[in-house]
């Protein structure tokens, strides 16, 4: 009876390794990134990219735009653009020393490059070592992503004007949550790809 | 009778918030101002304020001209929209939106930003105390 049961616990977790096994061999596209189970299974209980939870970082930064995660640029950018808060995209956002060296600490502890949440990683992927982007558009797993998206969807759309205004399209974006299945384009009722 | 009692406690107690409030409002402002006294300013003028919010002046990166109207718009007491990002920009008066002037560290933060941005250069002590009366005037 007692051999009985070893032999079924291990038959069973025999068939759990393998149907993981089948999802992780599921999980190859460009940049590693897993395409069709995103946002499914086991897989939902990693963020895509951690969510923003630092509240200088939100205060500040929201007060004019989406308080992008941290994960999605490495820390090398973001080194780049606190010491350039006074253009910041032509805009002037300079922010007190201790309030700066605050919000610069936590971008650095979460940046792309430190975490390892799937949508840092390919972002991390996808960029050459060598430059330092400013703008997670300009990235080239951003722009892999959202490359069959129309324009007038975007730059076209008075709801959304830009591509840099996540919250248009991914209602979850302050959670982290920037999966396929709940993007909605503001004016098209369905967006399949 | 006691309800009564409950009532009129309650009711001091959100008298004297709001009061609080309207009070740290303007407290906000005057430590302000005395501020840019104790930076060599004698008097303030809502008037200058008014007039320099309509001027014109060329932005040097882009060689257009801009002023604190473009985005925040004349009347200050209507929203106003940022003329490049288009994020709308809450009004400026005082009668319209107090909750403004609460926090002296977030209106010196603003002013850095705005007239370096507009102007091109740091407002004076002087200015930002005519800007400040200008605002509470509307």
């Amino acid at each position: 009876m007692k051999q009985k049961r070893l032999w079924g616990t291990i038959l069973l977790f025999g068939c759990i390794s393998l149907s993981m096994a089948t999802l992780a061999w599921s999980d190859g596209s460009e940049w590693g990134e897993n395409n069709e189970h995103e946002g499914k299974g086991f897989i939902q209980q990693t963020a895509g990219v951690s969510s923003v939870n630092n509240k200088a970082y939100k205060n500040e930064c929201s007060s004019c735009h989406f308080a992008y995660p941290a994960g999605f640029l490495p820390k090398r950018s973001w080194i780049k653009i606190m010491t350039t808060l006074d253009d910041h995209f032509g805009e002037d956002a300079e922010l007190d020393a201790q309030d700066a060296q605050g919000i610069e600490t936590y971008l650095l502890n979460n940046a792309a490059d430190q975490r390892p949440n799937r949508f840092s990683r390919s972002i991390m992927r996808s960029i050459d070592s060598r430059t330092t982007p400013l703008r997670i558009t300009k990235t080239p797993y951003f722009r892999h992503r959202h490359r069959e998206i129309p324009t007038r969807m975007v730059e076209g759309n008075a709801k959304v004007r830009s591509f840099s205004n996540c919250l248009a399209c991914h209602s979850g974006a302050s959670q982290g949550s920037f999966d396929e299945d709940s993007v909605r384009i503001p004016g098209y009722r369905f967006w399949e790809d | 009778m006691k309800s009564f009692m409950i009532l009129s406690v309650f009711i001091i107690f959100i008298s004297f918030a709001i009061s609080q409030t309207a009070f740290a409002g303007n407290n906000t402002v005057t430590m302000l101002l005395d501020k840019y006294h104790s930076e060599g300013v004698s008097q303030f003028d809502a008037n200058k304020g008014k007039t320099m919010w309509q001027e014109q002046h060329i932005q040097k990166k882009t060689g257009k001209p801009v002023s604190c109207a473009a985005c925040h718009t004349s009347d200050i007491r209507k929203t106003g929209s940022h003329i490049r990002t288009g994020k709308l920009i809450e009004a400026m008066a005082a009668s319209t939106n107090p909750s403004r002037f609460h926090d002296a560290k977030n209106i010196e933060k603003w002013f850095k930003r705005n007239c370096k941005w507009t102007w091109g250069r740091q407002c004076t002590p002087q200015e930002k105390g005519d800007f400040l009366l200008f605002f509470q005037s509307q």
